[in-house]
Formats: C-alpha cells, structure tokens, sequence
C-alpha cells in the first residue's frame, strides 16, 4: 500500500476531477475547481484538452500562479486559440461540439439536480443563492461532471429549486422536458465517484476514494444509494499530481 | 461629453443594459455617476453582476436587476447585500440562463421578438420566468424554448479606445456588448481613451461597435476600477477585498459608509481613484499590460 500524501479535501477533488478528463475532448469548465482540474489535467496528461470558458474563450492555457478570479477575467485568454462573445461560447454547447461540461455544485440530488438559485420557497427564499450563471446551459446541452463537497445538507433527496438540470426527476422525464442530449456524467466528491444509474437515472457509487467506507459514503448523503457491484477503490493522489496542482495553485485561491 | 452630462441620458425608471462581464470592463465611472446623480427605479440587465449590481441595489438606484449570476465574485462566496435587498422583498433579481441572456440580447439587435433555445427547458429557472415560452417547432416537432428580446432603453458601455463619433473597438472579451449595442435605443459609451477616426480607419477589423449606435463618448481612464479592463488593468483586489469585508459585515451600514466615503465624497472620478491609490492602480496597470507579455 502506498502512502497517501497529505492533500486537502479540494486538492483530493481537483486530482479525482482531471482524472476524468481525455485528451482531444472540448471540456467547457466554470470557475474554481473545474477551472483547475482541467487545467491540471491539461498539464498531467491531457495536452490536446480544449478548454472553453463562458467569458467568449477557446483552447485556454491558464498560467500557473495566474489563476483567473472568474471565467470572464483577462487571465481566461491566456494563450487561447480564440476569444468570441459570451452567447457564442455557449451555443458551442447547443451545436454540440462540445463533450462534456464541469462545474461546482452547492446542492445535489439523487437524479442529479443542481440547485445554485434558492434555498426555501423560492417565492419568500430563506437564503437567496447567486444563480445560474451558464451553469444551466452546460447542463441542459452537454455531459456534465460535478465537483463538490460531500455533505449530508449538500446531498439531498430533491432540491429545492432546480437551476441545473441533471435527470430531472429519473427515467426518461430528462428528454420528455425537451433535452434529448447530455445529462448527468460523474459527481466527483471527497468522498466518492459517482455515476447514474442507466435505467432509474439515480445516483450511483462508482468508486471509494482511499481510506472511505460505504457507510461513511452513505451517513453522509440525504437518500439511499445504489453502489456498483464490484465497487471500485480509487487510486490515492500522486505526488506528481499533488505537486503539479500546487505548482498551479501556490497561493491555494481554489485548494485551501 | 463629460461624465456628468452623459448621464443625464439615463431618466429615472429606464431600462438599462450594461456592458462587460462579471468583474471586466464594467461601466463602473456611469455607474457611480448614476448613484451621485440619485436615478432612481431603474430596471437594469447584465450578463452576469459583480459588486455592480450591490451598489445599484444598495444605492436604491435600480429595483430590480435581470442577470444569470449576481455575487461579488466566487472568490468571496454569497453576496450579503444582494441577499439582504431580495430576501427582504425590497428588489428583485430577475434569473435566467447565461445563454438566455445573451440571446435576448442578440434578439433584441437582430430586430426580433425572440429566439428559440435549446436550455432552460425542464429547470425550475424556467418556472420562474413566465414571459418564456415553450413551442413546439413547426419544422421538426422539437420542443423549445422561445425567449424574449431585450431592448433597453440605454446601454453603458465601457471600452478601451474608440473615437469621437463613438467607432468603438474592444480588446479580449467582448461578452455580450456588441448584441446589447445594437439592441439599447441609446448607448453611451465611456473609455479609456478616445482616438482619431483616422486612427479607427488603419484597423477597422477592430471595431465592434459602428458609431450610429452611440449617443455619448466619455473619456474616463480607469473607468471599469476597480474590476479589470483588457489589457490596460486587472481588478484592483485589495480594493475589492475590503469593500467586501465592509459590505458584507454589514450590507447597510457597510454599504452606507462605501458610498459616503467612495462616491458622494469624492470631488470627481479621478479622487476616487486617488482612494484606491496609486500603488494599486500601477499594480494592477502592471499586471493588466501583461496579457500581452510572451
């Protein structure tokens, strides 16, 4: 067994995210983890990995150290092939050119629903959460991987307000709304990787992370989930991985 | 023009589409003018709001503000005055899709009612936003989602140089801002500097903006400070970190204490350029430049 380095819980989704990408795939990432994972990725072992950002960018190499505070800052075009409006980004998504979508998520549900909008009535919100953003276009247009943190409040039954689309509400109800293509890809946490179900569209445990029991996976999600068979054990961060995403990161904007 | 008198164009409960994105090239000099001037009832629409959007609410400038995403910045999680004007039923943020807007927009420039969208279609975003509507396509039988054009009364549009009749040309990301120009009745454009026509003709390519758009030109170096303009500046962070931590300690008293001392107080836009203060201007100059640096 070899020794697990010492990495945060963001550090762990990063590694566990850019281990998703492939080379020659258009990835179309939001700002913080996403941004850094397919970044890392792109150092790791992805060099032909085409990264698209909503501010209007193409093919970006963000610099280590020069992380961009947002997908709409000047750092995003660094060394891209191309810079195009904002609509035209997006509608990349809607033509289908690209293969799959990675964002953050502030609360889950088994189907894969995102909701970043209202937390309560939506009518009188109890908390009233920044938005969308793309994040609904991405998910509505495209294959999507969600990177967040694993808690039992984040990982609910049903959200209270879909902002994300994943498979709405199971079986076949995500095309019946009228999006045929996409959905809900992997749901990386520190916890787990999970994938859907192909039939029911719940959520699924892939894989362990190191060191992670079923129950603990289990206690800390909000509805029942179905674990494959054979469960997978994730392979721990290298010290390749740890050290190029610190090389990225050093002032640890999206790892601390 | 001066500051001053552009906005005069901007009438109390006007619709108001404004330019850049996030924490880039926002129209931050108009804005500010517009809060000293004390318009009030707007009806504003942006692609995504920054700390914009907290002083168009916190200021009572705008009731309500139509955009995708509205905090400071993810650096700084939720934004306290945001929450604080919607939570409380006093203002209203109107969501929709990044696409959605940016296709509004391009419907409102292309001189349509609406555009057909394939997003938004199943999401609860969609149930808040009546003025939508799902058809079923007449040549393919697909379902999707029609939105309506946005065609504001004015448009506040920062850019880096363009010249006195208002040709326009942008640096890196252009956003929404050439859709929302052709879409606004009017535009007033503020920008770092203003050049000869002469000059715009030696690279037309350049233009994004044709002058039969523009109503203003104003003259304002730093005028998106403290967020970041393309080329010339980064975000002013140390700027923007304080005003957060102030604001969201307490978004009515903080927020109170930011416009006495940052806007009302300052004699003009250069003094309040003084208050965020020459070493961070040259370092966020410094940094800005170096998107072109190998």
């Amino acid at each position: 067994m070899t020794d697990v380095p010492h990495c945060t819980a963001a550090e762990m989704l990063a590694i566990l995210s850019a281990r998703q990408l492939a080379d020659g795939q258009v990835v179309f990432a939001g700002v913080g983890i996403p941004l850094l994972a397919a970044t890392l990725a792109q150092r790791l072992r992805c060099p032909g990995l085409t990264i698209l950002f909503e501010g209007g960018v193409i093919g970006a190499f963000v610099e280590p150290g020069k992380l961009p505070p947002s997908t709409n800052d000047q750092r995003c075009t660094k060394r891209a092939n191309m810079v195009l409006g904002s609509a035209d980004v997006l509608l990349l998504l809607q033509r289908g050119y690209v293969d799959v979508g990675f964002m953050g998520g502030a609360q889950i549900d088994q189907y894969g629903n995102l909701n970043s909008s209202f937390i309560g009535d939506p009518a009188a919100p109890r908390t009233r959460l920044p938005g969308t953003g793309g994040g609904n276009d991405i998910s509505s247009l495209t294959n999507m991987i969600v990177a967040m943190k694993h808690e039992r409040r984040r990982f609910v039954k049903a959200v209270d307000f879909i902002t994300s689309p994943g498979f709405i509400r199971g079986n076949r109800t995500r095309a019946e709304s009228g999006l045929p293509a996409g959905g809900m890809f992997r749901v990386i946490t520190e916890l787990a990787v999970f994938g859907f179900d192909d039939e029911s569209r719940r959520m699924k445990v892939l894989a362990l992370n190191p060191g992670v029991s079923r129950e603990q996976v289990q206690d800390n999600t909000g509805f029942e989930l179905i674990f494959d068979d054979p469960l997978s054990m994730t392979a721990p961060p290298t010290d390749h991985e740890l050290g190029t995403l610190r090389h990225l990161d050093p002032e640890r904007l999206f790892t601390a | 023009m001066s500051l001053h008198d552009a906005a005069t164009l901007v009438q109390d409960g006007m619709s108001v589409g404004i330019g850049g994105s996030t924490m880039s090239r926002t129209p931050m000099a108009m804005i500010w003018e517009l809060i000293r001037q004390q318009r009030r009832h707007l009806s504003c629409a942006r692609s995504i709001v920054s700390t914009d959007g907290d002083l168009l609410f916190g200021s009572d400038v705008a009731d309500e503000i139509t955009t995708s995403w509205f905090a400071q910045g993810i650096l700084w999680g939720l934004s306290k005055v945001m929450r604080h004007h919607v939570e409380t039923g006093g203002k209203r943020f109107y969501e929709w899709s990044h696409m959605a807007i940016g296709m509004r927009f391009r419907a409102g420039g292309m001189g349509v009612p609406f555009l057909p969208i394939r997003s938004m279609l199943g999401s609860d975003v969609l149930r808040q936003r009546p003025e939508a509507k799902t058809f079923e396509c007449p040549f393919t039988g697909e379902t999707l989602l029609l939105v309506p054009a946005l065609n504001p009364d004015v448009a506040l549009i920062h850019v880096q140089r363009c010249d006195p009749y208002g040709n326009a040309q942008i640096d890196g990301l252009q956003f929404m801002d050439i859709d929302l120009a052709m879409a606004a009745d009017r535009v007033i454009l503020t920008t770092e500097r203003i050049v000869s026509n002469e000059q715009i003709r030696r690279a037309p390519d350049q233009t994004k903006i044709p002058f039969f758009c523009v109503d203003a030109v104003v003259e304002v170096p730093f005028g998106a400070a403290p967020h970041e303009c393309f080329g010339v500046y980064e975000p002013m962070m140390r700027h923007m970190e304080a005003y957060v931590a102030k604001v969201n300690a307490d978004p009515v008293e903080g927020m109170r204490d930011y416009l006495a001392r940052h806007v009302y107080e300052p004699g003009s836009w250069t003094d309040f350029l003084s208050l965020i203060g020459l070493d961070e201007l040259l370092e966020a100059s410094n940094r800005g430049r170096s998107i072109y640096n190998d």
